[in-house]
This record gives C-alpha cells, sequence and structure tokens, in this order.
C-alpha cells in the first residue's frame, strides 16, 4: 500500500457549478475519496482563494502549511504543499489560501502546477470556486472534463446553464452533470424538478444523482467524506466515481423512495 | 393554453420558466430586445396588412436541428394573426 504507483495516464477533473451552495466542494472531496478508495492516486486541489472550504471538509484543517499560491509563489515545492490524507493511501490534498484574493493566480499558473502533478496522480479534482471570474478561470485552465453541479432548482440550473456554455466555449468535450440534493417525496408531489427534467433542460450527459441526505450534513460535521458508505447520498457518489472511471452502473430509482436505499449495498464496504 | 381545471404543479412552473429562460440566456437576447424586435415586426408587417397585435406571438426557441441538445439552432417564432389581408 505504502507504494501504490500511479497508473498510466493522469485525469484532471473541474468541479463547477456557478452557483454557490449546491455541493461543489463535498462533490470533490467524495469523487477524489471514491477515487482513492479505489486504489488510485489523486490529488485534490482547492482553487478557491480566500474562501477555502475543502479542508474542513476532508477533515485536514489542522494539517495545513503550505497552500496553493505557496507553490505559484515559489515558497515552497509543489510536495511540500500537498497534505496526505492518512486515512487514505494515495489520496493528498493542496490548499488553497485563506488570506489572499483570486488575483494571487493566473491560470496560466494554474496549468504549469497541473502538469507537474499529472506526473505523479491519477486523477487531480479541482474544486472550483462559485461564480465565473478569475478563480473559475484559474479552475477550469489545466482541466481534461468537468463535473457540473447543480440542484434541482431554478437557479442553480440557470447558472449551470451558463457554465456549461462556458465550458463548451473553452474547448471542454465532456463534461458530466450531477444534480445533487435531490428530495423523491417533492418529486412525486410535483413540487420538485425530477432528474430527467433537469437533464432535458442543461442537455447534458448524467453522471449522478444525489438524494438530500442528512448524512452529508453529518459527515461534514466530522471531516469524513461519506462515500463508500451505505447511506443514500454514500452510496450515490461511489457510483458517480464508478461512472468517472467509465463503468455503467444503472441509476437506481429514486422513485422508490429512500427506504429502498438502506437495502442497498454499495460497492464498498466499510472496513 | 391555460387549463382552467387543472393547477400547474410548481415543477411545470419551473420548466416553463427555465425553458423560455435559457434560450433568451444562450443567445443572450434580452427581453428588452425582444421587444425591439417585435415593434419592429409589426410596424413592417402593418405596411401591408392588418394585423391583431394583441395576440401575436413572437419568441425565440430552440427547434432541433441535425444535433440534439445542446447545439440546436435558435429559431425567432412568429405568430401573428391577421385580422384583413386588404388593408389598404
Amino acid at each position: 500500500m505504502e507504494n501504490e504507483s500511479k497508473q498510466q495516464g493522469c485525469e484532471v477533473i473541474v468541479v463547477t457549478s456557478g452557483k454557490g451552495g449546491v455541493g461543489k466542494t463535498t462533490t470533490s472531496a467524495n469523487v477524489g475519496t471514491g477515487l482513492a478508495l479505489l486504489g488510485k492516486k489523486v490529488c485534490l486541489i482547492d482553487t478557491d482563494i480566500g474562501l477555502r472550504n475543502l479542508d474542513v471538509v476532508m477533515g485536514l484543517e489542522n494539517r495545513i502549511v503550505y497552500n496553493l499560491v505557496d507553490v505559484v509563489e515559489g515558497n515552497c515545492r509543489i510536495k511540500q504543499a500537498l497534505i496526505k490524507d492518512k486515512r487514505h493511501p494515495g489520496l493528498y490534498l493542496m490548499p488553497s489560501a485563506q488570506t489572499r484574493d483570486k488575483s494571487a493566480v493566473s491560470p496560466g499558473q494554474m496549468i504549469k502546477v497541473i502538469e507537474h502533478l499529472r506526473e505523479q496522480f491519477d486523477y487531480v479534482i479541482l474544486d472550483c470556486p462559485a461564480g465565473i471570474e478569475q478563480g473559475f478561470q484559474n479552475a477550469i485552465a489545466g482541466a481534461d472534463r468537468a463535473l457540473v453541479v447543480t440542484t434541482p432548482e431554478v437557479s442553480a440550473i440557470r447558472d449551470a446553464d451558463r457554465i456549461v456554455g462556458l465550458l463548451e466555449a473553452n474547448g471542454f468535450k465532456q463534461i458530466d452533470l450531477v444534480i445533487n440534493r435531490l428530495r423523491t417525496d417533492m418529486v412525486k408531489r410535483g413540487d420538485m424538478m425530477s432528474a430527467t427534467d433537469v437533464v432535458d433542460i442543461l442537455a447534458i450527459p448524467l453522471i449522478g444523482i444525489v438524494p438530500d441526505d442528512e448524512n452529508v450534513v453529518i459527515s461534514t460535521n466530522q471531516g469524513e467524506p461519506l462515500v463508500g458508505s451505505t447511506f443514500p447520498a454514500g452510496i450515490a457518489y461511489s457510483n458517480i466515481v464508478q461512472r468517472v472511471l467509465g463503468k455503467e452502473v444503472p441509476f437506481i430509482n429514486l422513485e422508490r423512495g429512500i427506504s429502498f436505499w438502506t437495502r442497498v449495498t454499495g460497492i464498498f464496504h466499510k472496513a | 393554453m391555460r387549463n382552467f381545471f387543472h393547477r400547474k404543479s410548481s415543477c411545470e412552473v419551473a420548466k416553463d420558466r427555465l425553458k423560455i429562460l435559457l434560450i433568451s440566456d444562450r443567445v443572450s437576447c434580452s427581453p428588452e430586445v425582444m421587444e425591439l424586435i417585435k415593434a419592429d415586426i409589426i410596424k413592417v408587417i402593418s405596411k401591408y396588412m392588418k394585423i391583431d397585435t394583441k395576440n401575436m406571438d413572437i419568441q425565440i426557441q430552440a427547434k432541433g436541428s441535425k444535433s440534439s441538445g445542446r447545439n440546436k439552432t435558435p429559431v425567432l417564432y412568429a405568430n401573428i394573426p391577421i385580422l384583413d389581408l386588404h388593408s389598404k
């Protein structure tokens, strides 16, 4: 386990949404951790300079010494800014700077950092800040593909559409949709757009549906991503990880209600 | 258009609003511009016939062309009821 080696090729994935608070950081943390659980070498990068969050969601906030801005400014080597997640072999986090602003890094510098990381990792996951300004430009600059996160709400979907347009304009060929915080009960009542409705509107491939699950809040409180657990959202994230790897996993019919989830065993089992 | 016996669910309302909103977002054509286009169309058509300006409908739609999904070509759709063909 110590000498986990990098497999061929590296994929750089940006997790973005446009609107804030829809679950970019949670998705980044869970997809990254999920890939590491499957033995991949993964580097998570928090690109939200000034408002870093991925470190707390990952439970690594007390171990930060250097950050992305230090790397870019040459205050440290890339390796020094990478925090190793001791719970998962092969999982690393490059935190963002809390006391700087978005202009501290340029897209060109991001591309350089990512080029270095490509040599050491199977996957680089970039947690993108909200908005479409420089932070967004930095985050997408070095990425090969994108995960667009949205919730089934008009504001989030509108912003997601804008983001998809910008990603396409920047030459992205692979853009996949994550629908977060879906509430089956509300969909049934006709008070929330279903996953099909959202996919219909945004017209990009669906890679995952994450049900609204209080366990996400609990796991964030604890600083431990819930991917791999048997909680509804944990299973949903495990499935997204499989699909990121290119495997075909059927979408679990959420219409059957939450109780169905508890009967499903995930691909991962708790050790 | 409106069915008085069936109240739209909030989900349907959201879908309908988004569909219209995103089409104008995607072609970056604001409602104000649409109003200007509408006014000009009325001016031109009115030269030749009498039209029902109250019931006319002009909007940009995404008509399915060769490819599906996001790459649909936007189409300016105008439905203009004619009141009298020989107004002049």
